[in-house]
């Protein structure tokens, strides 16, 4: 059975990095696309590419919309459905907002291979002390931010428990054991 | 490998429909830069002067320039060069915005087109993949309107788009290109486009532009983004708020046009009204800007934001820039939002924001003085806004009086005679100028009025104050931190010019201290029309972040090619006497370099002419502004005089009376 303190964690602070964007201040210049293609390229800044990007202005200067947004992880498959946001009267694609090199659009992927791409933040040794695409971007529409966080060092055990408790109610215990006796099997073979 | 630039040219023939990659010479970059300083090359060794705009060996070119598509802060502009219809010369109208970077990206310096299409049709560059298409169902539509439906036609809403509205397909002498954000609009180029059958040029990239030295590079560009952060928190004491900080003048954000309103001229350039700007007004216009404005917007890879969306109930959105916000409305004698309603549907026609309302005020002040008549205006309203929306459409359809008005002031006087070219007063080189009448002579603008081949003042001046301030102490903090100037002397001019008295205008700076001022003002311009630069970081504003001393740097890191500010200095005139020769070849001389004849009340005819002897002399010009051979062999142009002799040109130059500078000569 699980120790008691175990099942707690201890407490630890992380620092989490993000960028804040303030879309009322963006000027729609992609600064932000061109330092990033160029920070990436090998040798760095060796060439540049806004394509390669891996944050990209969703743009339609008409409909005033301007939205910059950093690469996130890849999703294998689109979203079902997908939605239209209405925010001060202008008509946003939920794709927008979304952060993800996906299959439903041709953002965040290298253009010659296709493979996804995702923001580092500028991660380099020695650490820049904030993004490029942060500091290129004079009107302060990306404003780079650390919080610290305080998460448990030890996977909680709790969540888990509870899960499994809903789980055994639904189906029963014996089912439930059946089924992890059969994964715990397949994975050894 | 190329650096900075891609080494290929598009060659589109629209007579035959053909298609060409081209590789270029390095050895041209190296003489030319890029830009306008190859275009101009380009033109000289296929564009003779027996080919007149309309010809279908005429060539459109559409240049990026040099640095256009590197990480180099406000690098984003398009050069746009051939022969426009209005003053029969080299024209090189330009636009900031999107399309050149996207040009570079998708593996192009150049798109050169020549011949003429049969039918109207576009061009759509993606990559490698480059079509003629079929623009058919475009025909007629707005510049902005193509440029959406061409981006959802072909689903790429990521396209930069050049367009040309009904102006252009009807080759209206002033009509432009369009590009939503920029314009490229002096010189009828537009019409250029139209005459081609070309309505719009679709661009999509996705490829590298590489750099040759990329650290060096990236450091200079965090320079210049540095201090441009300093000269946003530093705008210079003493001088109106337009010109006291970087990019265009800051039409969209000011609100105080005291300046403008009561120094610039009313209706034809005709009225000045001294004290229009009052509450009242500020309040109103005010009001109406900030109802009308979305958002204030920038170009490619540029922090400043010189542009605004303009968004007024019951119309379309669009984007507007710089002056055209008052031109209309001056012309018109009406108010910003009257303005605001016809620079929008201007917009989409496609015309020139300097010359258009020009255009309409001289027409109707024809109308008042009877040498235009009741018939020539049948159907027009009563109303004075709604006449200048009535004749706008005239114009740009070519219908009725609308057919002769639309070949500008000059030619339209020209052919409706009886007086009317007394009233096309506002023109040099038969084109439209800034509405702008003043007192007395400032020789430094004379000689840029005279000798601008841009033929438009704002692309030529600035870096050097237009007037000295009143006191020492105020010139003195000027100059300390004032290091663009490419030699200490310039900060010893400004220091010793006074507002008044010995050291004051005319006669100070003295002539050879303006030709030197104006060679400084006009070899900025002309370094930025290669590299791609917009004017509002470089020679435009007073202290730009970009100059003579870290432009050859730039070059070099970016290119590999070897710069120093010698070598630029003489890259830069060669292709600029290149301009000039284009030019002279048309027939361009020294009769035709003058101001408006009433630009100033007061004028001093033997300084101008010591002025203009004295400069073309300072540029190796002859006494009629045509290159000596000797100059033009120390730039290595000695084709461009074996050609002159060929033609006789220096040959008619010999009798010309050298004390015909016109302007003055005419004034009684």
């Amino acid at each position: 059975m699980w120790r008691r303190q175990n099942m707690k964690g201890e407490k630890k602070k992380k620092i989490v990095k993000s960028i804040r964007i303030d879309v009322d201040k963006c000027n729609g210049c992609m600064a932000c696309e061109v330092v990033c293609s160029a920070f990436h390229a090998s040798p760095k800044y060796s060439s540049n590419n806004p394509a390669r990007s891996r944050i990209r202005v969703i743009r339609d200067p008409i409909a005033d919309i301007y939205v910059p947004v950093y690469a996130g992880e890849y999703a294998v498959a689109e979203c079902a459905g997908r939605d239209k946001y209405t925010i001060d009267g202008k008509e946003y694609d939920e794709c927008a907002f979304c952060r993800a090199s996906c299959p439903s659009r041709d953002l965040f992927k290298e253009p010659d291979s296709g493979l996804p791409l995702k923001c580092d933040m500028c991660s380099s040794d020695p650490t820049l002390e904030k993004p490029l695409c942060v500091q290129w971007c004079l009107n302060d529409a990306l404003i780079y931010e650390e919080r610290e966080e305080e998460v448990e060092d030890e996977p909680t055990v709790d969540d888990l428990e509870i899960g499994l408790e809903s789980l055994a109610n639904q189906y029963g215990l014996d089912k439930l054991t059946d089924i992890i006796t059969r994964m715990s099997a397949s994975k050894k073979g | 490998m190329r650096y900075a630039e891609t080494g290929f040219n598009l060659e589109i023939d629209l007579t035959r429909g053909s298609i060409e990659r081209v590789a270029t010479d390095p050895r041209d970059t190296e003489l030319y830069l890029g830009g306008l300083g190859t275009n101009a090359k380009i033109l000289w060794d296929r564009v003779p002067p027996e080919v007149d705009a309309f010809s279908p060996e005429n060539l459109l070119i559409f240049a990026t320039g040099l640095l256009c598509g590197t990480p180099a802060t406000g690098c984003n502009r398009t050069i746009v060069t051939t022969i426009s219809p209005q003053t029969k010369l080299m024209a090189f109208s330009m636009m900031g915005g999107f399309w050149a970077p996207e040009l570079k990206y998708a593996g192009y310096d150049k798109v050169i087109l020549r011949g003429k299409s049969p039918d109207l049709v576009y061009l759509w560059i993606h990559n490698d993949k480059v079509e003629i298409r079929d623009a058919s169902h475009l025909k007629g539509k707005g510049a902005n309107e193509t440029a959406d439906l061409l981006r959802a036609e072909l689903k790429e809403p990521k396209a930069q788009v050049a367009s040309i509205g009904l102006a252009g397909e009807n080759r209206v002498f002033f009509a432009s290109i369009e590009q939503g954000r920029s314009s490229a609009s002096r010189g009828g180029i537009g019409a250029v486009m139209g005459d081609k059958g070309v309505k719009a040029i679709v661009v999509r990239g996705t490829k590298d532009i590489n750099v040759a030295r990329p650290a060096e590079f990236m450091e200079l560009t965090n320079e210049v983004l540095n201090y441009i952060k300093f000269r946003n928190e530093n705008p210079i004491p003493g001088v109106m708020p337009i010109l006291a900080g970087l990019g265009s003048p800051q039409e969209m954000a000011i609100h105080d046009e005291k300046w403008h309103t009561e120094n610039f001229m009313w209706g034809n350039s005709r009225h000045r009204r001294r004290d229009f700007w009052n509450e009242e007004v500020e309040k109103e216009w005010t009001d109406t800007m900030h109802k009308a404005r979305t958002r204030l917007i920038s170009c490619y890879n540029c922090p400043m934001k010189c542009g605004a969306t303009i968004s007024l109930p019951g119309q379309p959105t669009y984007m507007m820039k710089c002056f055209s916000k008052l031109t209309y409305t001056m012309a018109a004698m009406s108010n910003l939002e009257f303005g605001l309603k016809i620079a929008q549907r201007a917009t989409e026609y496609g015309v020139d924001g300097f010359s258009a309302p020009q255009v309409m005020a001289f027409a109707l002040e024809l109308y008042e003085n009877g040498i235009l008549s009741d018939k020539d205006f049948e159907g027009m309203p009563e109303d004075n806004e709604e006449r200048f929306l009535w004749l706008l459409d005239r114009i740009v359809r070519r219908e009725g009086i609308g057919d002769v008005l639309a070949n500008g002031t000059y030619w339209a006087a020209l052919e409706i005679g009886n007086g009317a070219d007394a009233f096309a007063h506002n023109n040099i080189k038969k084109h439209e100028q800034l509405p702008l009448k003043l007192s007395m002579l400032n020789p430094i603008y004379f000689l840029m009025y005279c000798t601008g081949e841009k033929i438009n003042i704002t692309q030529i001046e600035g870096q050097f104050p237009q007037a000295p301030w009143a006191t020492l102490e105020e010139r003195e903090e000027f100059v300390k931190d004032w290091f663009q100037v490419p030699d200490e002397k310039f900060k010893q001019i400004l220091l010793d010019w006074e507002p008044r008295g010995e050291k004051s205008m005319p006669f100070y700076p003295t002539v050879d201290m303006c030709c030197d001022i104006v060679d400084w003002q006009e070899k900025m311009h002309y370094i930025d029309d290669a590299l791609g630069m917009c004017a509002g970081l470089s020679s435009f504003p007073l202290k730009p972040p970009y100059h003579i001393h870290n432009y050859p740097k730039f070059i070099s890191a970016g290119t590999g090619i070897e710069m120093d500010e010698e070598k630029l200095t003489k890259a830069a005139k060669r292709y600029r006497t290149l301009v000039r020769a284009n030019n002279i070849r048309r027939g361009m001389r020294r009769k035709d370099e003058k101001p408006p004849e009433n630009h100033w009340k007061k004028r001093f005819p033997e300084l101008e002419k010591e002025l203009l002897d004295t400069y073309y002399k300072f540029k190796g010009w002859n006494n009629d502004g045509i290159p000596t051979p000797e100059s033009l062999h120390d730039l290595g142009l000695d084709y461009v005089s074996e050609d002159f002799f060929k033609r006789g040109v220096y040959e008619t130059t010999e009798g010309a009376p050298s004390t015909d500078t016109s302007a003055t000569s005419e004034k009684n």
